[in-house]
């Protein structure tokens, strides 16, 4: 009897080892397949496409030709300014309005929290024929700053949501402690508050990063010129002009993939505990 | 929302609430919701010849929804957006919510790798991710036929993304391919709030893990469900990179995997001979906008009123 459950156990382990095995290999092994063979001749690439590159067919060509003829290292400088720069100024202004959410009590303080909510359901392309012309009157047409701007605009909603979320749980002594101490509230919010809102960090982090990072809708409306594109477009400008060229293709394509791919698997630990924590329960 | 105790009255401190609250709701304001309501205001009004603004009232509404040629353009973009929604309703979100539960079975092993594993396609942009399918799905390389080889299921291969009756469903299945992730990690952070003694309750009294999660566990995260739901909808809307990446403004072959946003986008800027234009354009957001309203407003109004919610 003990005998059978612990064979149950042991079949009904490999069934779910199987199953998450498959959806494992299904997820990456298209990725794994472009990587390989952006190593190799344009002979390896069409004669043994799910083969691993070997002496015969290694080939760095395709790099080459694209860091030869797109400049990848500005586009992406241009990705990381634009979305480290995005992070803290969303993270540092919603936790500044979170904070006033949730602890000052002033006269439509719920309304004004739904109105900042909005933009969590609304998507902001809705309104690009306006953002396109403000940032024409602005003069900002072509430059990064337009791209931060409207990211900024796009990210505080939800970031505003997370923090109040995570704000209301802050207890009430250590900031009635400092006030009785007699601190002013700007030096409680930066040195006692601020501090304490770091895990949540993380999760905000990671849900302003993602879609900033992969957008290509207001790079290529707001900032599609010659120095200004980010890493996305860039790529998709690259690989239009170079649609027949499969070295070239594949090699764009690994070299926009290898540096997120190394970045997500050192932060894929907080990442996911921010997906998984606090505001989407 | 929960108050943890009285509020501090902002009288004691008017300045630091100002300060607090200024920064955010005035570049919010700016560059979100005036462009917003700014873009409602164009769509009532028309550039002859790039003349001044005229107003003309709702005839660019009528001239979409039943000049002939604009409305067969615009209610096909809607019903493939659409076809597009209900594939991954029906597919991305099952999946989603049977990896989450099989990844919260009880002392599974390399739980966390799995998770970090299959989550990765999410990190990659959409333009990539059509890009890479495209170069697998081409009949030149042949590389998806040989990997339906393998499962001796090549006959089925075809150059899916190139037909008019298959482009559409396709591209879905690609944005399923890479968004997976998302409603596995929501469903999954649902699963763990979960109390143990709930679980561990029934499985003393005989129940099997499938009977625990389809009677115990499903019922519970439904709520989550629910927003998965509204989410896969809103995002839909969202979903221009991946065919302008793939198939171009055009959304080929002869507008079969034309959406709501590459209508957007063509209308706007225009495309071979037809001139762009910012009202019209601006119409064609507004109608998208009351169509996510509209959605928006079912799942707060129906789906959240109806659900019940169960106090852990």
């Amino acid at each position: 009897m003990a005998l059978n459950v612990r064979k149950d156990h042991a079949s009904r382990a490999v069934i779910v080892h199987a199953v998450l095995l498959s959806y494992t290999l299904i997820a990456l092994y298209p990725v794994f397949l472009i990587v390989i063979n952006a190593f190799k001749s344009r002979k390896g690439i069409f004669r043994e496409p799910m083969a691993l590159p070997t002496t015969q067919t290694f080939s760095l060509s395709g790099f080459e030709k694209v860091l030869d003829k797109a400049d990848f290292g500005t586009y992406f400088f241009n990705s990381i300014s634009v979305t480290v720069v995005t992070i803290v100024v969303v993270l540092l202004l919603a936790a500044m309005a979170a904070w006033a959410l949730s602890e000052y009590k002033f006269p439509l303080n719920t309304a004004l929290a739904i109105y900042l909510a909005i933009g969590i359901m609304v998507p902001i392309r809705l309104g690009t024929v306006s953002i396109l012309s403000l940032m024409v009157d602005l003069g900002l047409v072509n430059t990064l700053t337009s791209l931060v701007l409207v990211y900024v605009a796009q990210g505080l909603p939800l970031a505003i949501f997370i923090l109040t979320e995570f704000m209301h749980q802050i207890p009430k002594d250590l900031k009635e402690a400092a006030r009785c101490d007699g601190v002013g509230e700007f030096k409680i919010f930066f040195a006692i508050i601020l501090p304490l809102v770091r895990p949540a960090v993380a999760t905000v982090a990671v849900f302003t990063m993602i879609p900033i990072w992969n957008d290509l809708w207001f790079p290529l409306i707001l900032a599609p010129g010659d120095g200004k594109q980010t890493i996305t477009l860039g790529v998709q400008q690259f690989i239009g002009q170079y649609v027949t060229d499969w070295n070239a293709v594949l090699a764009s394509l690994s070299l926009a993939i290898i540096p997120i791919l190394i970045l997500y698997l050192i932060f894929s630990r907080q990442l996911i505990r921010g997906l998984t924590s606090g505001a989407v329960k | 929302m929960a108050h943890s105790g009285p509020m501090t009255d902002w009288r004691k401190a008017k300045l630091p609430v100002f300060a607090f609250l200024a920064p955010a709701t005035i570049l919010y304001t700016l560059f979100m919701i005036y462009p917003l309501i700014d873009s409602i205001r164009l769509s009532f009004y028309t550039t002859p010849s790039g003349g001044d603004l005229t107003f003309v009232g709702l005839e660019n509404y009528r001239t979409i929804l039943s000049d002939p040629d604009w409305a067969a353009t615009f209610w096909n973009s809607f019903w493939n957006n659409m076809k597009f929604f209900a594939v991954h309703m029906l597919v991305q979100n099952p999946i989603g919510i049977a990896l989450a539960a099989v990844l919260s079975l009880p002392r599974l092993k390399f739980r966390n790798t799995y998770r970090t594993l299959i989550f990765m396609p999410t990190m990659l942009s959409v333009v990539i991710v059509g890009f890479i399918w495209q170069l697998i799905l081409s009949p030149v390389w042949g590389v998806g036929a040989d990997i339906l080889d393998i499962v001796g299921l090549k006959s089925l291969f075809g150059p899916w993304l190139g037909k008019e009756g298959s482009a559409l469903i396709t591209l879905a299945f690609i944005s399923v391919w890479q968004w997976v992730g998302i409603p596995m990690m929501l469903i999954y952070a649902a699963l763990l709030a979960i109390p143990e003694d709930l679980v561990d309750a029934a499985i003393v009294d005989g129940a099997t893990h499938f009977e625990v999660f389809w009677h115990i566990k499903m019922p519970l995260i439904l709520p989550t469900v629910a927003m998965v739901s509204i989410l896969t909808f809103v995002g839909n809307f969202n979903a221009f990179d991946l065919v302008y990446a793939v198939k171009g403004a055009l959304a080929g072959p002869n507008f079969s995997s034309d959406i709501m946003g590459t209508l957007f986008y063509r209308t706007f800027f225009g495309y071979q001979l037809q001139l762009g234009s910012p009202t019209l354009g601006a119409t064609i957001a507004s109608l998208m906008f009351l169509i996510i309203l509209a959605g928006v407003l079912f799942y707060l109004f129906v789906v959240q009123r109806r659900m019940s919610r169960y106090q852990l």
